[in-house]
């Protein structure tokens, strides 16, 4: 976070118009070299977070899985906080 | 010539400079003394005779020359002020219903027995006129401005050539204001940069002097104009001919006032 950053959010400004384009660009750029729709990763999140929740306890509200790109490399990452393992909260 | 550059000019988006690159950078190449021939890729829209100024000298075209009804160097349109620089002109838009990526390469075969340099100015798009183009290139150069819709054009574009095989591919980030970059109402060069990961050839300013110039049909790098994207020109071609000349700073030429110095104040990380 910048300076700049701190001081829009405490006055609640919009960011400088270049960091909404770096934003917009890096994400609609991450959908175009992966080839995935919105709606088809939408649908992936959804069934990523049925397998995983098979297992543990996973947040929902917390977790994401979206598209970061990186010198032309683009990788799925999922970030999915763990509530408690399955195995703990069968002991309880 | 073994030695002969074929380098193809694209932007996927249209309007972002490619032809007035073309021209330019074919008038420096030729000016620092290499045998240079344009090539006009565009046979839907084709202009680069009208910014070289060459719009009333054509007989022939690249048309005349796949269908053997004249010699290459009949078709050819010598600059009259930089005997260096000549053009193939684009031949009918009807071609475009046959031409193949085979057709290309032929040319492009024919131009590089002759020329040091063979710069092929792309039309616009991803469809066939690019695909024809790209079949003939070795090396391209990649041109955009610092915004969204070109940027994300220019990543298609680059995605395309990368699958093709033509390397190295190098990038020209045209009509950039140092003012608006300044005050972070522009994207930064490195935000292209790292966007598109490709190594910057070259930075040209916005610059009023580019409409000036294409009005006479006289590229601005043709008799050493002192403007900014002149210089700009002539340092992307010393550059392809591998001088190490330093890049410009964009936020250094721009206003370095109070307000300058504070928005850089602010864009310090702070955690």
């Amino acid at each position: 976070m910048t300076l700049q950053d701190l001081i829009d959010k405490i006055l609640r400004r919009q960011p400088a118009s270049a960091t909404t384009a770096r934003e917009r660009l890096q994400l609609v750029l991450a959908h175009d070299r992966s080839d995935l729709s919105p709606e088809t990763l939408d649908q992936m999140r959804r069934e990523i977070f049925e397998v995983v929740a098979k297992y543990v306890d996973i947040d929902l509200e917390e977790g994401d899985v979206s598209l970061e790109t990186e010198d032309r490399v683009t990788a799925l990452v999922a970030n999915l906080p763990i509530r408690r393992s399955m195995a703990t909260s069968s002991q309880d | 010539m073994t030695n002969s550059r074929t380098i193809l000019i694209c932007s996927g988006k249209g309007g972002v400079g490619k032809t007035t690159l073309t021209a330019n950078l074919g008038i420096a190449l030729a000016g620092q003394g290499a045998r240079t021939v344009v090539l006009d890729a565009d046979f839907g829209l084709r202009n680069l005779d009208l910014l070289l100024g060459l719009e009333n000298r054509i007989v022939f075209t690249a048309q005349e020359v796949l269908a053997e009804t004249c010699r290459l160097d009949q078709a050819l349109v010598k600059h009259k002020q930089e005997p260096n620089l000549a053009l193939l002109p684009a031949g009918n838009p009807r071609m475009l219903e046959w031409l193949k990526p085979e057709d290309m390469q032929t040319i492009v075969g024919m131009l590089s027995e002759r020329f040091d340099y063979v710069l092929i100015d792309c039309p616009a798009g991803i469809e066939d006129g690019f695909k024809n183009a790209v079949a003939a290139a070795k090396e391209a150069i990649v041109i955009t401005t610092p915004e969204v819709s070109a940027v994300r054009d220019a990543d298609r574009v680059i995605g395309l050539l990368n699958t093709n095989g033509v390397s190295p591919v190098q990038l020209v980030l045209n009509r950039v204001r140092p003012k608006m970059m300044a005050n972070q109402e522009m994207l930064a060069v490195d935000d292209v940069t790292d966007i598109l990961a490709l190594p910057l050839l070259g930075l040209v300013l916005e610059d009023e002097q580019v409409i000036v110039s294409t009005n006479r049909g006289e590229p601005l790098t043709l008799n050493g104009h002192a403007s900014p994207a002149a210089k700009a020109y002539g340092n992307i071609a010393r550059r392809l001919q591998g001088e190490d000349i330093p890049l410009m700073d964009p936020a250094k030429s721009g206003r370095r006032g109070i307000r300058a110095r504070v928005r850089q104040l602010m864009q310090t990380k702070i955690f």
